[in-house]
């Protein structure tokens, strides 16, 4: 049986097994659970590398009555990611858990197991509608995660999202049939791109942007990220909303590269610009600090949004490898900061910004975690930030659109100001507060996670080369 | 891997594993932290010893490693670089032993001395740096590592100073990454080299363009005016021992890229046809004037310190712009010598706030009297940035203004003169105030205040350590191992 079969399984397998256990063993299922997707996800990518992109049918029946599978390095680097970051995830989710206040903690790890399921399996699909199934049911499970919390603002902030989510399945799907009238298939990976569909596509993509809250669909976003219970937030806004932009880029780039428009791209890129500017500006002007990293969100997947224009130019290799390296990269980095602002909620009991003077000296590690992750996210090197920005500059650079490397240069900036704000107030010399100790797993997994951010782009080359096998 | 390739990289491991350590995991132990720092201080020493040993038999010490897919990380141990690393250990082992003394029992060490040994491995990544991109890597991370030094104290006014310098040090980290793209994208994955790597394939505006774009990044940390803004403060904000790093070792870091830029990227040839050395010694002897001229305008005797650093650095610029080998050599080797210098005062001003609680040049009436040891060092430093013969800095003044001659740019030694009138000017008075008037009335802080002793002695060595070096490079700067001889060394293959 292929790696490709076990990725989907593994984490599906958990959702039942966390579901049967008991309390005592709860613990140790989900990390068996995360190991096993994990280990599947490492298998997937060795399968890869050594025998280049494949197609799988699951069960023999092959396309249209079964379900395939296609993997190629993008697939297999994105599960990777996935299921690393989620890994890391899980390890602070189980100390998090220990907390008997956490209320949802016995539910919170089937919901999570099968968004991680959804993922691995949306990522992995090899046509629309199995594509269409993955992103239902990882709505459904992200809302979950969202109204965890408990309290009405959760109920609000997760209904508000299952809504705008349900919108972007329902046009997904619309695209989706109408593309099926035209062309008769649904395979993503049928080999000629598709050169009809123009309105299928832009049905799709609208879909797709409104589930990955692109400027200026993000309302949802803020409220439902930053009320969800540390882990989940991490989940949200660290993995979930790569998936839809994964999607967009597969239509795109690939299936239906032949009716994707310059205008179309050049619009995209244009908001992706916005949401980058826009993204700063709100986290500038945010009190909680968990409301800032959710706003960090909508401008860091602005620049994933630069590909779509620079593709289309001289500099589109560079401009690939940019755009998928910094959706990998800031899974870590994203969940590294909103596991980071869950530590200092719990051990403080608020996450004002202002609550957090003097950090430095009764928390040190976890806000070495926040500034390593800053560091990625803002992008210096030797970072995986950095080689994101890096290629994406190149690109601008070899096709002369240098507005769009000025994008890229000015929002790391942003990125600092903002970010850097709230390193301030964690040097601002101050008595330190009474504190709830934490368990020490918290700060550990936290930093796990930084340092993947960083040393990602240490070791580059790995994923650069997987990104290209396939593309 | 083979020892020439290992070299480099346990050069920067001495410094890094420390600080990694001590931010991992040693929040609560202050024995281990000095002990992890004086370790790699001393590994260091002996590493850098024998990497000049070794230099001068004409070994190569270099590590590539793959980072993107057609880009390289390239440490390399060259005869320039060499000097600032050399520097680096000296200092690095200096600070720690005076931290110990200067902190005792404030609180957030480890981050003090996580940060300031990142700070060195920073810094020895810059001087080791073999191509453009590794030099960016460690250039960042030097932006990153200070950062926390300069807010240490975590007032308000230490915070703004932070700020003011990310927002300095950061655009000028983003324009330094556009101009390395741009560079990569015009002549390829290149390695600095002696004499050049661009080839005529561009215009000349476009290399203009490029020239001016790093060094303006590069200037930022080397604190050319007009983007010297960020640096009194921040240098002076910061707690004794930060300052002596900052202003006498990390500093050095925008000097020694305007080198690189010059020497290694454009060679001398094209950066002299394109016209682009005249306009910076210009800028750098603007900068060497303006700096000291608001040194005279400081009472607190760490702003002046700092002040006078903007002033000193742009030496290593006008000798870099100069472009005569004596000129080179004379900039070069002041980066050593005002390193040495600049810690003795940084030194000496916190043993007088730790001591008597003296920040201002107007309390310093009769300090020597009191901490006659201290002034004593202080005044040797003084001397040597005047430039009486025969301290460290007359060793540059004179190289710099024979170089000068040598190039045909005799404005060179107008310039000297009147840096060396004013740092007179603004340095003479402490050192007059600290011997020849009487102390007023009692100190402002005294502790201990029995008076008996001086002060603690980890406070006190390493200033009369550096003073010593101070004279000692001068009078012995013909000897085989000075850094004078080292530098001109150096600049033999630039000027073959």
């Amino acid at each position: 049986m292929s790696w490709a079969a076990w990725a989907v399984s593994a984490p599906l397998l958990g959702v039942v097994l966390t579901l049967v256990v008991p309390r005592r063993l709860l613990a140790l299922a989900a990390l068996v659970a995360a190991a096993a997707s994990s280990a599947a996800a490492v298998g997937l990518t060795s399968e890869v590398w050594g025998r280049g992109p494949f197609r799988l049918h699951l069960g023999g029946w092959g396309a249209p009555l079964g379900i395939d599978l296609y993997v190629d390095g993008l697939a297999a680097v994105m599960v990777l990611l996935t299921s690393t970051t989620g890994l890391l995830i899980s390890a602070y989710a189980v100390s998090y858990a220990r907390d008997e206040r956490w209320s949802a903690r016995a539910g919170f790890w089937p919901i999570w197991m099968l968004a991680w399921a959804s993922l691995h399996t949306l990522f992995l699909s090899a046509d629309l509608f199995n594509l269409y199934i993955a992103l239902e049911l990882l709505a459904i499970a992200a809302a979950a995660l969202v109204v965890f919390a408990g309290g009405l603002s959760a109920l609000v902030a997760g209904t508000r999202y299952l809504l705008a989510a349900f919108a972007g399945s329902m046009l997904f799907l619309l695209g989706v049939a109408l593309l099926y009238a035209e062309t008769g298939s649904l395979d993503l990976y049928g080999g000629e791109p598709v050169t009809t569909g123009g309105t299928a596509l832009v049905l799709m993509t609208v879909g797709m942007l409104l589930k990955t809250a692109l400027f200026p669909l993000h309302f949802w976003l803020p409220a439902a990220h930053s009320i969800a219970p540390g882990p989940a937030s991490a989940v949200l806004s660290g993995l979930v909303v790569k998936a839809s932009f994964y999607v967009v880029v597969r239509l795109w780039e690939q299936a239906l590269a032949g009716s994707a428009t310059v205008v179309g791209a050049w619009l995209l890129g244009l908001l992706g610009a916005i949401a980058v500017v826009w993204g700063a500006v709100q986290a500038l002007r945010q009190q909680r600090l968990k409301l800032l990293i959710a706003y960090s969100t909508v401008a860091q997947l602005g620049f994933l949004f630069l590909l779509f224009p620079l593709s289309r130019t001289s500099g589109a290799a560079d401009a690939w490898q940019g755009a998928l390296f910094h959706a990998l990269t800031h899974a870590p980095g994203k969940a590294a900061l909103f596991l980071a602002a869950a530590t200092v909620l719990r051990s403080v009991g608020s996450d004002r910004i202002e609550d957090l003077r003097g950090a430095v000296s009764w928390m040190p590690l976890t806000v070495l975690s926040f500034g390593a992750a800053s560091i990625s996210l803002v992008g210096l090197p030797p970072t995986g930030g950095f080689v994101a920005k890096w290629h994406l500059l190149a690109a601008a650079v070899d096709a002369g659109h240098w507005w769009w490397g000025v994008v890229v240069l000015a929002g790391g900036l942003l990125t600092a100001l903002y970010l850097g704000r709230v390193v301030r107030v964690f040097f601002v010399s101050a008595p330190a507060p009474s504190i709830a100790t934490v368990p020490r797993g918290l700060d550990i997994s936290t930093l796990l996670l930084a340092a993947l951010a960083v040393v990602l782009g240490l070791v580059a080359a790995g994923p650069l080369t997987l990104l290209r096998i396939g593309a | 891997m083979s020892w020439s390739a290992g070299l480099p990289l346990l050069v920067l491991g001495a410094s890094l594993v420390p600080a990694l350590a001590i931010l991992l995991w040693s929040a609560h132990r202050h024995p281990a932290r000095v002990a992890l720092c004086l370790g790699g201080a001393l590994t260091k020493l002996v590493l850098v010893g024998v990497m000049l040993g070794g230099v001068t038999r004409g070994e190569r010490y270099e590590w590539r490693g793959t980072f993107l897919l057609d880009l390289d990380l390239v440490l390399r141990a060259d005869p320039i670089g060499l000097l600032l690393v050399s520097l680096a250990a000296v200092l690095w082992l200096l600070t720690t032993i005076y931290a110990v003394g200067y902190l005792q029992d404030a609180p957030r060490q480890a981050s003090f001395f996580g940060f300031s040994s990142l700070s060195v491995a920073a810094i020895v990544g810059v001087a080791l740096a073999g191509n453009p991109v590794t030099f960016l890597l460690f250039f960042e991370l030097l932006t990153v590592a200070t950062y926390p030094l300069v807010v240490h104290r975590g007032t308000r006014a230490a915070l703004a100073a932070g700020t003011r310098y990310l927002v300095f040090a950061l655009t000028g980290g983003a324009v330094l990454l556009a101009g390395v793209l741009v560079l990569h994208t015009v002549a390829g994955p290149v390695d600095f080299t002696t004499g050049g790597v661009l080839s005529g394939s561009s215009s000349r505006g476009q290399l203009t363009a490029l020239f001016v774009g790093l060094v303006a990044a590069v200037g930022v940390k080397a604190a050319i005016v007009p983007l010297h803004l960020w640096l009194p403060g921040a240098h002076s904000i910061a707690p004794g021992p930060a300052s002596a790093l900052l202003s006498g070792l990390t500093v050095n870091a925008g000097a020694f890229g305007i080198a690189r830029i010059v020497f290694d990227v454009y060679g001398l040839e094209l950066a002299t046809d394109l016209g682009l050395l005249g306009p910076l010694a210009v800028l750098a002897a603007v900068t060497i004037v303006y700096g000291s001229l608001r040194a005279l305008a400081q009472d607190e005797l760490k702003r002046r310190l700092a002040y006078s650093t903007v002033s000193q650095l742009s030496y290593v610029a006008l000798g870099v712009a100069v472009a005569g080998p004596l000129a080179a050599a004379g900039g070069l080797v002041h980066v050593v010598h005002q390193g040495i210098m600049k810690a003795t005062l940084f030194y000496g001003a916190g043993g007088l706030s730790q001591t008597l609680g003296v920040t201002r040049v107007s309390e310093l009436n009769g300090v020597g009297r009191r901490m006659p040891l201290t002034m004593a060092a202080f005044t040797v430093a003084s001397l040597g940035m005047i430039g009486v013969p025969p301290l460290a800095g007359f060793v540059t003044k004179w190289v710099l203004g024979l170089g000068g001659l040598q190039a045909g740019a005799g404005w060179v030694v107008g310039v000297l003169v009147a840096s060396s009138l004013l740092n007179a000017a603004y340095l003479l008075p402490i050192v007059y105030r600290a011997w020849f008037l009487d102390p007023v009335a009692g100190w402002p802080r005294e502790h201990p205040p029995t008076g008996r002793v001086e002060t603690r002695p980890t406070l006190l060595w390493p200033p009369m350590v550096t003073a010593t070096l101070t004279l000692l490079v001068g009078v012995l700067a013909g000897a085989g191992l000075s850094p004078l001889t080292w530098a001109s060394f150096a600049v033999e293959g630039v000027f073959e």
